[in-house]
Order: C-alpha cells, then structure tokens, then sequence
C-alpha cells in the first residue's frame, strides 16, 4: 500500500463526512453548472433528440392514434414536393436577407451621425432603446394597424410623399417589403447601438493624424473609421443575421403568413404544420432541417470571428 | 473678421442642421409609440378616420373597458407569475454556472448554455407541446414557466459571467485563506459583490419573459394565459375594437419602458451576448 493511498484510507476512515465535504468543495464548480446542464438536458437537449425521432414518423399528435414509422419520407417529401418548403425557404431568405442588409447600413449611418457630444445624448440612446425592447405583439398590432389598406396611416404617408397608393400587408408583392420596414425600424437602433459603442472606443490619434494631413471626412470614414470598427460591423451583423431568423411574433401577427402563403417564413411553416394541421412527423422533419440551416449560420459566425481574432 | 463669422455661421448652421437630423432620426423610431399613446385615447371610430386625426376629443373609454375586462388583472397576474418564476428560477440555475464559467472555465458548457439563445423557440414547442401534454403541464404555471427558463437562463448566465469576472480574485483567496470553503466564497464574497449586476441581469431577463408570445400562445390555456396573448385574442375576436387594442398594447409596454428606463446600458450588453463585446 502506497503512502498516500494509505493517508487517503486513514483520512476516510477517520472523518468521512469532512472528506467527502473537502471533495465537494474541490470539484464545487461541477456542483455549480449541475442544475444548469441537468435543466439544458431536459428542457433543450432532450426536446431536440426527439424531434430528431419524430422527424421518422407521421402522427397527428393524437393522443389515441399511435405515431407511424415512415422512414426518410418526411425527408423526401420536404426536399422533393413540398412546394410550401420552398416558399418558406425563399420567404426566410428574401425577408432576412434585405432587412439585415438596410439595417447593418442605416445603422453604422446614424451611429456615424451619433458619435459627438451633443445636448440630450442620454435621453436618444433610451428613445432608441425602446423599439428593440417593447412588446413584439403590442407593435406588431400597431403596425398591422399602421398598415390597414383603407385608413392605415401608412396610407396617408404615402400621399404626403406623392407615392401611388399601396395595399402595404394586404397585397403578395409588397408585403415582405412591409415587414421589412417594419423589422428594419425595430432593428435598426440595435446595430446602431453597438456601432456607436465600438466607436466610442476608437483611438483618437489616428483622427487627428489624419486632420494633420488634410483627409475629407469622407475619406476619414471610409480609410480610417469603416477598417477599425469593421469587426463590430460584422459581428453585429452576424448577431442580427441569426436573430432575424427567429422572427416569428412579428410576422404571426401581422399576417399570420399571408396574404395566401405571401409571409411565410420557416418559422410559421413549422408552426402551420405542428399546430393547425397536426403534421407532428412532418413538422419534426422541418425542424431538423433548420436546425442544420441554423448550425450552418453559427459556425459562419465562428469561423468569421476567429478569422478576425 | 469676416471669414471667422462666417466660420461660426456655419458652425452653427452645421449644429442647427445636425440637431433638425436628430429630432428626425427619433422622430421616425419613436412614432409608432405616439401613435399608439394618441389612438389609445381615441373612439374606434375616430380610429378609422381617413385622413388620420391628430387633433381630438380624449376618451378615457378604452382604458376603461380593457380595466372593466376581469380576464385582464387575471391575465396580468399571470403574466407576473410566469415572468417572476421564470426569472427567480432562472437566477438559482443561471447564478452559481455564470460563477463556475467566470471562475472555473466550462467554456464547452457556456457555449451551449448561448445555443439555447439561437434555437428558434418553435423548434423547443413542438416537442415541449407533446411531453408537456403527457405530464399534465399543458395550461399550468410550472410549464409556462420551465418554458420561459430557456429566455431568462442564457440571459442571465451570459450577463453574470462579465460580472463575477470583475470580482477581485484576491478578495476571495484572502476568504480561502482565512478558512472560507469554495461554495462559502461564492456565497458570501461574490454573490453580494455582483448585487448591481443582479438587478440588471434580473430586469433584463424580466423584459424578455414578459415580452414572450410564442410559447404562451401554445402552452397557455385558459387558466395561465399571460398579457401578449390576450392583446392578441382582441384583434381574433369576431368583434373587433381597435381602442382596445391600442389601450392594451400601451398597458402592456409601459412596464417594459420603465424597466428599460432602469437599465439602460446593461441592455444592450444582454443583447450582444456572446456575439459582440459591449
């Protein structure tokens, strides 16, 4: 018998319970993440697993009728027939894409146009911060309000602007543009937000630097200003990028997908499938696919934020 | 002389020019809230007005009709159960691991702990809706709630590792020293150094299980059916009053514009979590 194992067996056999304490408390941070990790098991790790099995099955959530095994068909239908699958998928892409495009630009424009001193900086960022923090659903029937095509005030907006009249949400052509706009509004002061911290924190010698040497301030913009906070800009994009991709509130109110299937992102296609026509199985499918499409999305953000690190 | 009064003319039409930029910019994002404080104190009539008014008779009458509804202090109640609970509960799982991630490592750990914040919530529904359904938690404050742990924990988890990391390390070796046990440190040392981070983590994660829809909408019956879905039942309702709805939307918001008054800075920081440094 070793020495220490001898030490060990004596320290047990004298005080268990203060042994066993010190053990505790020398592997206390595994103690610590235990609630977290078993509560992330249950609710997030095991819901996902089972999505995964359901995604092999139809069932129509009945709780008497039982789930039957249909292989890789849901799989087959998504990518092969499902004429809404592709809907969805070009609705996702077309509505996250141009609004996270006009939003990273309007926001690092207005952050740009915030970073001075001025009177009431405090009470803007708060203003700002308002948009991002409300009630998606209390906004999104404002919105939808905003945008009825007989009275809406979008209407009369339009007529101040000299613009044809517009049907806004009731209409299959304009009505990704208006949940842009509607997006684009609650979105903006976020990328701006971070913009104008990343800013803030740029050195100031390289301004004045290039005062000396008699830049533009367009050219100080686009040589100096864009290059160095450029990995705000990308991570802040990234952030909205993945964000966007969850919008559901928004849109569920507003159009609940419509006109006809016009709004249909993802996100509502799953949620049309699981929970109006009861395609439990199929809906499962769908939702294994975007996942990948989002696991896809993150380890772009890694892989992008590594490269600038 | 004169070219320094006209640099100043133009310095000052430079500021005239950038705060009429201002008033503008804020102009645009604040709107919507005008609109809906104006159309909040209008008839549904005047509501349907075209072209829109801005100048009108106040009525206190749809304030009055959402308060005489005794589903909404019901439905309020609820939704200070399900948002308290998610995030006092959230605060006992999330505190001691953003102390673990802070102190310990278990970056692995806190990586997964963010990918619950990019899952889209109707990937968690779907499953929850069929096991909730089969444990009975369907319509009951205990689902609602282990729901809106999936908002409140990576929140609070994220933001509290930027906190515990600014302890002092040599606060607690010097606690370690006097004969302090790790769990006693966390305890005694830590937790009460943090209490303002606490309270922004805590408002934060509030914000955000207060503004849930999607998983109510499904979860919810009629017995826990918190605000966002009872603003939303007004508009599905065969009549339909627009007063209300702008009444209930502007009750439902200002809790959020008080909290937000609250924490400011720590808000955006809870938003980037992870993804930018703020």
């Amino acid at each position: 018998m070793t020495a220490r194992a001898r030490h060990a067996q004596g320290g047990a056999w004298r005080s268990p319970a203060p042994g066993l304490g010190r053990w505790v408390d020398r592997h206390i941070s595994w103690f610590f993440i235990l609630p977290a990790g078993l509560f992330l098991a249950a609710v997030v790790v095991f819901p996902v697993l089972y999505t995964g099995v359901l995604s092999f099955y139809r069932w129509s959530g009945s709780a008497t009728a039982a789930a039957t095994w249909v292989g890789l068909s849901n799989y087959a239908d998504v990518f092969a027939i499902d004429p809404g699958f592709r809907n969805a998928l070009w609705v996702t892409a077309y509505f996250t894409g141009v609004s996270v495009l006009i939003e990273v630009i309007l926001g690092v424009g207005l952050a740009q146009m915030l970073n001075r001193e001025f009177i009431g900086k405090g009470l803007a960022r708060t203003l700002l911060i308002l948009p991002i923090a409300g009630t998606p659903v209390a906004f999104a029937l404002i919105w939808r309000n905003m945008y009825n095509p007989s009275y809406g005030i979008f209407l009369w907006f339009a007529e101040l602007l000299h613009l044809p009249p517009q049907r806004w949400i009731a209409d299959v052509v304009t009505v990704i543009p208006s949940l842009i706009l509607f997006d684009v509004w609650q979105w903006t002061p976020l990328i701006m937000l971070i913009t104008l911290a990343g800013l803030v924190s740029l050195p100031s010698d390289l301004y004045e630097a290039a005062q000396i040497d008699g830049a533009s301030p367009w050219q100080v913009f686009w040589r100096i200003t864009l290059p160095l906070v450029r990995p705000t800009i990308v991570a802040a994009a990234m952030l909205r990028l993945m964000d966007s991709l969850k919008t559901f509130d928004q849109i569920y109110v507003t159009t609940q997908g419509g006109p006809g299937i016009a709004s249909q992102t993802l996100n509502l296609y799953v949620f049309d499938q699981a929970f109006q026509y009861l395609n439990f199985g199929y809906a499962s499918a769908l939702l294994v696919v975007l996942f990948f499409v989002i696991l896809a999305g993150n380890l772009l953000l890694v892989t992008m934020r590594r490269g600038q690190a | 002389m004169r070219g320094v009064s006209g640099n100043r003319a133009g310095r000052l039409l430079r500021r005239a020019g950038f705060y009429l930029g201002l008033v503008m910019v804020l102009g645009v994002f604040i709107f919507p809230f005008v609109w809906m404080v104006l159309n909040s104190f209008k008839t549904h009539d005047r509501i349907t007005e075209y072209p829109p008014v801005f100048w009108f008779e106040p009525t206190l009458g749809n304030y009055r009709n959402v308060f005489q509804q005794a589903q909404f202090f019901e439905y309020t109640w609820n939704s200070f159960i399900v948002s308290f609970g998610a995030v006092g509960m959230g605060m006992v799982l999330g505190l001691p691991a953003a102390y673990a991630i802070a102190r310990y490592g278990h970056r692995g750990f806190a990586f997964g702990v963010l990918a619950c914040r990019m899952i889209p919530g109707i990937a968690f529904l779907v499953p929850w809706f069929i096991v909730f359904r089969m444990m009975g938690l369907l319509d009951s404050y205990v689902g609602l709630i282990l729901a809106h742990l999936v908002i409140t924990v990576p929140l609070i988890v994220w933001i509290m590792i930027g906190f515990f990391e600014e302890v002092p390390i040599e606060l607690e070796e010097a606690a370690r020293i006097d004969g302090c046990s790790r769990a006693g440190v966390f305890l005694r040392i830590a937790l009460p150094l943090v209490r303002p981070g606490l309270v922004s983590a805590g408002i934060l994660a509030l914000i955000f299980s207060w503004n849930s829809f999607l998983f109510p909408l499904i979860l919810a019956g009629v017995n826990t059916k918190t605000l966002p879905v009872l603003v939303y039942s007004f508009m599905t309702f065969d009549y339909l009053d627009l007063g209300g709805i702008y009444a209930a939307s502007a009750l439902i918001t200002l809790p959020v514009v008080l909290m937000v008054l609250a924490v400011q800075r720590q808000f955006i920081r809870g938003l980037t979590i992870g993804g930018v440094k703020g």
